[in-house]
């Protein structure tokens, strides 16, 4: 389709860390003018490899060539000599820059004393207007930008040296639709100018959207490379994950399956439940068995209600009975002792304790129960990390490696099993799936809803709706912190019925308004 | 035989991956130094008439108590991302308090005077201790303006005590404490060590190692799970307080005179470095209490030779520094990177010839 010449051509690369083999033998590729995608489950060894490319990571065997010449990459800036830019996932500029100053970063044109600003940002401004960023005034700081044009900024810095090979990890997971339309704008821009572009992505939609090629790994290995238009989605799913699709497409039928008895008392019962700046007062209900679903776009007050009701913060008004009990919520403790269990969004700075183990991180809940006076058995500690981590599955499993060194979606599983562990009535997932491979992704829905099996109340917060329709069995729409519906899931209800939700209450808010 | 050596061997490959291994190096090789000066420096003899053993290891294990005791609450205080300036002060203050109270005491020779005097200094210390815990833990000021502050409190409050003089006194108690012997050991040896022991297996046995760790690692995630921060930065901060109080009565004991202005002086720097060459961070998390230990000794025996080799007082502290930033090179990842890196190609040809 393009040029027969690959400008970057990986062979049998191996790169081992101690106790893993992160890449074993795998073989990639990339053609000028094309955007070639990186699949596989977390852990399957995309960064590695990534890192292998941008010169990160040295490689233990196998061969880079890069513009027909063969490379041993010392560090990032031997890679980006050879003509590789990368852009990371987060987005790493200085927002109390200006746009141009990021984009010339350590690159600013000299004068005849010192820097000459005016040129500088001329450049910058050049180098944008070759994105199409032209209306973008580089004169203006960066951090009165949006996300998402930071992360164009990003980009365009990256290719300010006209580089041949542009590395994407993951440039959309903070985005929102527009967002990425004009991000792919850009993608296409510089593709149709001849280079090749790594794109990493967790939404499948996109990755068929945008991509030429894709390579597929899976636990560090080869699995092969299709053109994009070759390869159908459930092939490519099930080659990521290694099995078929039955399991993804029987969470259906278990939920049309699911019943309990109506009227039962709810486990949980709050009363106009809120907290000035936080959420207007809510009221909710749980019952024994029941998945209900938070929806809402980003800032919506999703969080905000699911802190008020592990305890996390303090309510200023409104009532929580549990087991209809009224209880006050103080603080997670007393969350936790009231049966509650609270997974965060953000796991890096409200989850995961990095330097610990995963066994620790999975005790520590428990232990801080039981008070430091009475330590968990050492048996009883090895016990329970070898149950999540067999039943989690999770990878690799070793229960004495400190978390930090485990990938996303495994740091996630480790942190259920943590909650697990306390044996809570009512469990509360935040954004549990956020960030993690579809592989990962169907085994939590898969647990969510077996743990509702055996009588768990789950709030299921999620940004996809589709994942909140097909496991809750009510739905919760908040908007600008706000309960604005409350929906009874059935057949009939879809993720557009909660878009529309969402939209038409925006049109009587006008109405009102 | 061959198992004992075995054995041996097996401990001394876990020693070497300790992070304190360059403390204990630097210990060696600080004797090694004194021994060619003086070959019978390590020699412990013992004195015919009362039993006693005698000689510079046991010198600088008696010296080294004080130190050890506030580096082992140190290390604690450091692991929970604080640090505790005032541990140098509290020695003052707990100084103060029992030579007071043995001066001002009807009968202080009795064991029942000694009791109270070191009772009441080490609750006075605590309480010390307990200051600095609730300012951080409930009104959450940053630990070292807390310590800070409460350190040069802590000094005004040992001279108020002593009206500005330094209190002497006599206690056959407290002085048995600092300079008597059980079996020809220096019973102050004996305290230190048991305390420091006690502590450690309190710690690791029980979950609060863990646990300090947990919220010197990441104090938002740990209350997620449910940790109640408060209560173990109390206890920390007091448990440091308590073990200044004791390093105070070591140190005054030895001359039964409270020196308010020097007593304890500047030692907090002592124990901080104690911490750090023992290899736990001063951003907190992972801590190692043996570690600790170990630095405390290093900093000691550094005292002594300095003294030893008859450095010029003037030229101490820069001697001392000296050894120390070695130490901490010898540590540091990169440093060592950067040596691994450079024995590699020799090591090869070793293997060729």
């Amino acid at each position: 389709m393009t040029a027969a010449e690959p400008i970057v051509e990986m062979h049998d690369i191996s790169i081992s860390f101690p106790g893993v083999k992160a890449l074993d033998g795998v073989d990639f590729r990339m053609f000028p003018g094309e955007v070639h995608t990186l699949m596989g489950e977390n852990g399957a060894g995309k960064s590695t490899l990534i890192k292998a490319l941008t010169g990160v990571y040295q490689i233990d065997s196998g061969s880079i060539v890069v513009g027909g010449q063969r490379r041993q990459f010392q560090g990032t800036g031997d890679a980006q000599e050879a003509g590789v830019a990368t852009v990371y996932q987060e987005v790493n500029l200085c927002p109390n820059l200006t746009i141009g100053e990021n984009v010339m970063l350590g690159r600013e044109v000299r004068g005849r004393v010192g820097i000459s600003w005016k040129a500088t940002h001329r450049a910058a401004a050049a180098a944008l207007a070759r994105l199409g960023l032209a209306d973008l005034d580089p004169t203006r700081p960066l951090g009165s930008l949006s996300l998402a044009v930071q992360q164009l900024v990003a980009i365009t810095r990256g290719t300010v040296f006209e580089p041949t090979v542009l590395v994407l990890d993951e440039p959309t997971s903070s985005l929102d639709a527009n967002e990425v339309e004009q991000l792919f704008g850009v993608i296409r821009g510089l593709r149709d100018r001849g280079v090749a572009i790594l794109f990493v992505s967790h939404f499948l939609d996109q990755v068929y959207e945008i991509s030429d090629r894709i390579t597929i790994l899976r636990n560090g290995q080869f699995q092969g490379e299709h053109l994009t238009a070759e390869l159908d989605r459930s092939t490519l799913i099930s080659t990521m994950i290694g099995k078929d699709l039955a399991t993804l497409r029987s969470l259906d039928a278990q939920r049309a399956q699911r019943e309990h008895e109506e009227g039962a008392r709810p486990v949980v019962r709050a009363r106009g439940l809120g907290r000035a700046g936080g959420i207007t007062p809510t009221d909710l209900e749980l019952q024994p068995g029941e998945v209900v679903g938070v929806a809402g776009l980003l800032g919506s007050g999703r969080t905000e209600l699911a802190r008020l009701l592990y305890g996390a913060d303090r309510a200023d008004r409104g009532t929580v009975e549990i087991d209809g009990r009224p209880v006050t919520l103080t603080s997670p403790a007393v969350g936790l002792r009231h049966g509650l269990a609270y997974s965060t969004e953000n796991r890096r700075d409200e989850g995961i304790i990095a330097d610990l183990s995963v066994r620790e991180n999975i005790i520590l809940a428990i232990q801080a129960q039981r008070g430091w006076l009475r330590p968990v058995p050492r048996k009883e500690q090895d016990r329970l990390a070898e149950r999540y981590i067999t039943t989690l599955n999770i990878r690799p499993a070793d229960a004495d490696r400190p978390i930090k060194n485990l990938s996303g979606g495994n740091q996630q599983k480790v942190l259920l099993g943590r909650w697990l562990a306390t044996n809570p009535d009512v469990l509360i997932l935040d954004e549990p799936t956020r960030g993690i491979d579809v592989g990962a992704k169907a085994e939590i829905q898969e647990h969510v809803l077996e743990l509702a099996g055996e009588g768990m109340a789950l709030v299921f917060i999620s940004s996809e709706l589709e994942e909140v329709v097909r496991l809750s069995e009510r739905i919760l729409v908040l908007k600008d912190r706000e309960k604005i519906a409350e929906i009874e899931n059935g057949a009939d209800v879809t993720a557009e019925t909660i878009v529309a939700t969402i939209a038409g209450h925006d049109q009587n808010a006008e109405v009102v308004a | 035989m061959t198992q004992t050596y075995s054995r041996l061997r097996a401990g001394l490959g876990a020693l070497a991956h300790k992070p304190y291994i360059w403390g204990v190096l630097g210990i060696v090789a600080l004797l090694i130094v004194n021994v060619t000066r003086d070959p019978g420096y390590l020699q412990i003899s013992v004195n015919p008439a009362n039993g006693y053993l005698a000689g510079n290891l046991l010198d600088i294990l008696r010296e080294s108590a004080p130190i050890v005791m506030i580096s082992v609450g140190m290390c604690l205080v450091v692991a929970t991302s604080g640090i505790d300036l005032s541990v140098g002060s509290v020695m003052a203050v707990s100084g103060a308090v029992a030579m007071e109270f043995l001066q001002a005491a009807s009968a202080p020779q009795s064991t029942m005077s000694a009791a109270m005097a070191l009772l009441l200094a080490l609750t006075v210390s605590s309480l010390l201790g307990l200051v600095n815990g609730v300012l951080v833990a409930y009104v959450r000021l940053q630990p070292f303006i807390t310590t800070l502050i409460t350190m040069l409190a802590g000094r005004g409050l040992a001279k108020v005590i002593t009206g500005g003089q330094n209190t002497s006194a006599s206690s056959d108690g407290l002085a048995w404490i600092a300079n008597g012997r059980v079996l020809g050991f220096p019973v102050v040896v004996i305290i230190a060590i048991a305390l420091a022991l006690l502590i450690g297996y309190l710690v690791r046995r029980s979950a609060l190692g863990m646990m300090i760790e947990a919220i010197g690692i990441n104090e938002t995630a740990s209350r997620m799970a449910g940790i109640k921060p408060h209560g173990l930065l109390i206890t920390v901060y007091l448990l440091s307080g308590l073990l200044a109080g004791v390093a105070g009565v070591f140190s005054t004991a030895t001359v039964m005179t409270v020196d308010v202005s020097n007593t304890g002086y500047l030692l907090e720097l002592d124990a901080i470095l104690a911490v750090v060459i023992g290899g736990t961070a001063l951003s907190g998390g992972k801590f190692s209490l043996g570690g600790a230990v170990v630095g405390a000794l290093l900093i000691t025996t550094l005292d002594k030779t300095v003294v030893f080799l008859g450095v010029p007082s003037a030229a101490t502290p820069a001697f001392k520094a000296v050894v120390i930033i070695v130490i901490c090179l010898a540590q540091s990842s990169r440093v060592r990177a950067l040596f691994r890196d450079r024995r590699g190609p020799v090591r090869m040809k070793e293997r060729v010839a």
